[in-house]
């Protein structure tokens, strides 16, 4: 008898992205470990969701600076993931005896890995990716894949018309079956995209992923040649409609304003619904202080901050220190970040462990402003520094900035 | 060498009858996001003190709630790690005084435990102080002494309430326990030692002490065999020098949540000491959300609130909502409370969940706080 007790549903989630549209934020890590909304990372979303909609076999598939990421998915406890049979894996690429290969594209990562799914003899497969923000029942999704007796259903949003272009876009009939999928259209007939979500029969997919890499030309990717090769193969397509909060975090711009659909009342996106709770592993900090002279508004603050300045419309991480007369607004501050007295940061994004210079500038008020500011981890910016609004700054462009004003 | 720790849960319930109506010292909130019970657990844990057995007698549905498997403190072991202790009552006995009420008959119920245990030393620590307290340096004076027993003990100034619950201990330079005064009568005017319930004992010595105090009947640790054995057996004291605040009543209890705003010297000595961190149980709190309107001083929030009316020194648990125009001073508010619009608050503590309508005014004072038990819609 196997070790292995078979299961329904089993969640594969792509988290190997280099993410390199968020520049200095994912120097160090992979986009999935990237921190979000005060106490989270991006990976949290879709774990929460898996948990929340009751999958508890999630494989996570990493490739780019996986230190973090594994070190901060563990034994999946946070999630309620560290189970005896299934729980969260992290699924590396590997060494096999006939050829070593990094993963070349997303549905060669499941390919390689079809090993972990035949242990589970799953009926379906949950294809999910590691950079969006958001809250779905992927169980109603699968009733819905049951109910079509479909081969592959997809989750689909509707986007506005001028936006369609950027989106793999779903073609359907009126019962939601899929008769077209075009990658970015010039001139799109639709505006179902796709959010990268999918649920196969994996017997369906198993079969289509193997054809799939015995193909020397293809791309091993779902979008550009799984799902139109089960198009052109006959198979039951559909396209299931979400409605609801939905981010692709994968830019600085749409990061911070993911950030920034946390505040107000009612927010864009609540994170403070007890029925759909996301969980996030935590470091243990003692309750935030608030001190004398603080002035807050419409912001997010968390665990082991100690606040004497003023904070408005931002979301401020745990551990986070903003001296007396120091201003932060509409910004995103991570961790441990120290913001010393008469220092201001506007607009912008500063990665964790930052300390920023007594009456130092960094951006500028957002309506003025040239773009987000952004300060990568671990950077000294000093004491009467000014970084101006757009700028990206890690370590070379941190001394690259200094010697100049030196020659100045 | 190896050493385990025994926790006493309930000991002292009597203290704030106010907060232990339906839970046990050990499960008393504090400073937002605590149960006192973090603190003796987080001390073993820091110091490598895996195998912890927390004894307790009634009320202890919310202990065993908070403590769970024990893996918030890294205590969920195959071998040792937490394990809780309800009374062991023989099954067909209605025999009541089974269940405890003093430390020592609480050790004779677990006799057996001890007997079969391979520690070499066993620590035992109460629920009603707290510190951040380096527990092995605590073992290590006790080891390299061969003491029998080991009481840390701190220098404070007693006043006469809290002398009541108090044992002022008299020690020589090196270290030997002289005297300890229970209950005392007459306070020396200055600081005086006082026992702060952290003890360390060598096993084969606890097994004597037990055996002997079930055939003679002793019911007192302190009474039947400490201040008995002065002078007979080998007492020593540590002197722990950090942060300490022993909770005896409600104004302590209060005063103690307010000592934490007051200093910043307070609570970096007992929550950002390196490597010894206070642990509790993670309640996956969403940050806290400052609306438009809302306005903090000198007040320490746990995550998961919605501000939106004034607070000012002020301890906030988890959860906790404060509505538009409402003023909060001087209060303790606990896990999930919700105050309406328009509320004021003055030395106020309010249990879990409990509900503040739209305009109500509530004060108490410093030395008498006003508390509202759990679950009250006012």
């Amino acid at each position: 008898m196997s070790m292995y007790k078979s299961k329904e549903c089993v969640a594969m989630l792509l988290a190997g992205g280099q993410g390199s549209r968020l520049y200095t934020l994912t120097e160090k890590t992979a986009k999935p470990a990237v921190l979000f909304g005060g106490k989270y990372r991006i990976i949290d979303f879709p774990l929460s969701n898996c948990v929340n909609s009751g999958i508890d076999t999630v494989g996570v598939l990493t490739q780019y600076q996986p230190l973090v990421l594994n070190e901060y998915i563990g034994n999946g406890q946070p999630w309620d993931l560290d189970r005896s049979v299934g729980g969260v894996m992290v699924l590396p690429p590997y060494q096999g005896n006939k050829s070593a290969d990094w993963y070349k594209g997303t549905a060669n990562a499941i390919y390689q890995n079809l090993n972990f799914l035949d242990r589970y003899d799953p009926k379906y497969v949950l294809i999910l990716s590691g950079d969006h923000i958001y809250k779905m029942d992927y169980s109603a999704m699968l009733d819905f894949h049951k109910e079509k007796e479909a081969d592959c259903t997809i989750a689909v949003l509707d986007v506005p018309l001028e936006e369609a272009s950027r989106f793999g876009i779903m073609n359907t009939k009126d019962n939601g079956e899929i008769f077209e999928f075009e990658e970015k259209p010039k001139h799109p007939k639709s505006t179902n995209a796709s959010m990268g979500i999918y649920i196969f029969t994996y017997e369906k997919l198993r079969k289509y992923l193997v054809d799939d890499e015995a193909n020397p030309n293809s791309e091993n990717d779902f979008g550009k040649n799984i799902i139109p090769s089960m198009l052109s193969g006959g198979e039951k397509l559909y396209a299931y409609p979400f409605e609801g909060y939905w981010k692709d975090v994968g830019t600085i711009s749409s990061l911070w304003e993911a950030n920034m659909d946390l505040l107000g009342n009612p927010p864009k996106f609540d994170i403070h619904d007890k029925s759909w709770r996301f969980f996030s592993r935590t470091p243990a900090q003692p309750a935030q202080y608030i001190g004398k002279g603080a002035v807050l508004s419409s912001s997010l603050i968390t665990e082991g901050c100690e606040i004497y300045g003023t904070v408005e419309n931002s979301v401020i991480f745990s551990g986070v220190r903003i001296a007396p007369g120091a201003v932060v607004r509409d910004s995103v501050i991570m961790r441990d970040v120290d913001i010393a007295e008469g220092a201001v940061v506007e607009y912008s994004i500063i990665d964790s462990s930052v300390s920023i210079g007594k009456n130092a500038k960094v951006g500028a008020p957002k309506e003025s402003a040239d773009g987000i500011a952004v300060i990568g981890g671990g950077l000294e910016i000093p004491e009467n520094m000014t970084i101006d609004s757009g700028l990206m700054v890690n370590q070379s462009k941190l001394e690259e900035l200094l010697s100049a004003k030196e020659e100045n | 060498m190896s050493v385990s720790g025994i926790i006493f849960a309930n000991l002292h319930d009597q203290y704030i009858p106010q907060l232990t109506t339906t839970r046990t010292l050990a499960s008393v909130p504090f400073a937002c996001r605590y149960r006192l019970i973090d603190f003796p657990l987080s001390n073993f844990a820091n110091s490598g003190i895996s195998d912890v057995n927390v004894i307790t007698q009634t009320n202890y549905h919310s202990l065993m709630d908070h403590l769970g498997s024990g893996k918030d403190w890294d205590l969920a072991r195959r071998v040792g790690g937490l394990k809780l202790l309800p009374p062991f009552i023989t099954a067909y006995s209605s025999n009541e005084s089974q269940i405890y009420s003093t430390r020592l008959n609480a050790l004779k119920n677990i006799s057996m435990l001890i007997n079969r245990s391979n520690d070499d030393y066993i620590v035992l620590a109460d629920c009603d102080g707290i510190c951040n307290i380096n527990i092995n340096d605590l073992v290590n004076s006790h080891i390299k002494s061969g003491a029998d027993l080991t009481m840390a003990i701190k220098r404070v100034s007693l006043t006469p309430e809290k002398a009541k619950h108090s044992s002022i201990v008299v020690s020589s330079p090196e270290g030997e326990l002289i005297d300890m005064i229970r209950d005392p009568k007459n306070i020396p005017a200055g600081e005086v030692d006082i026992n702060i319930n952290i003890w360390v004992v060598t096993r084969s010595y606890l097994q004597r002490t037990i055996a002997e105090a079930i055939v003679r009947d002793y019911d007192n640790f302190a009474k039947d065999i400490i201040i008995r054995n002065i002078g007979k057996h080998n007492y020593r004291v540590y002197r722990f020098d950090g942060y300490y605040a022993k909770i005896t009543s409600i104004a302590d209890y209060f005063a103690c949540n307010m000592s934490l705003l007051n200093e910043k010297s307070t609570r970096d000595a007992l929550f950002n000491v390196p490597n010894r961190p206070i642990v509790t149980k993670v309640r996956n709190s969403t940050p806290t959300e400052y609306l438009p309107g809302s306005s903090v001083e000198n007040s320490m929030i746990a995550d998961g609130c919605v501000i939106e009316g004034h607070v000012e020194n002020s301890i906030i648990f988890r959860g906790v909502k404060i509505g538009k125009g409402s003023v909060v001073k001087n209060s303790i508010l606990f896990q999930d409370t919700q105050t309406g619009r328009g509320v004021n608050l003055n030395c106020v503590i309010t249990d879990k969940s409990v509900f503040i309508r739209d305009g109500v005014t509530l004060s108490g004072h410093p030395s008498i706080p006003f508390c509202i038990e759990k679950e009250k819609v006012l």
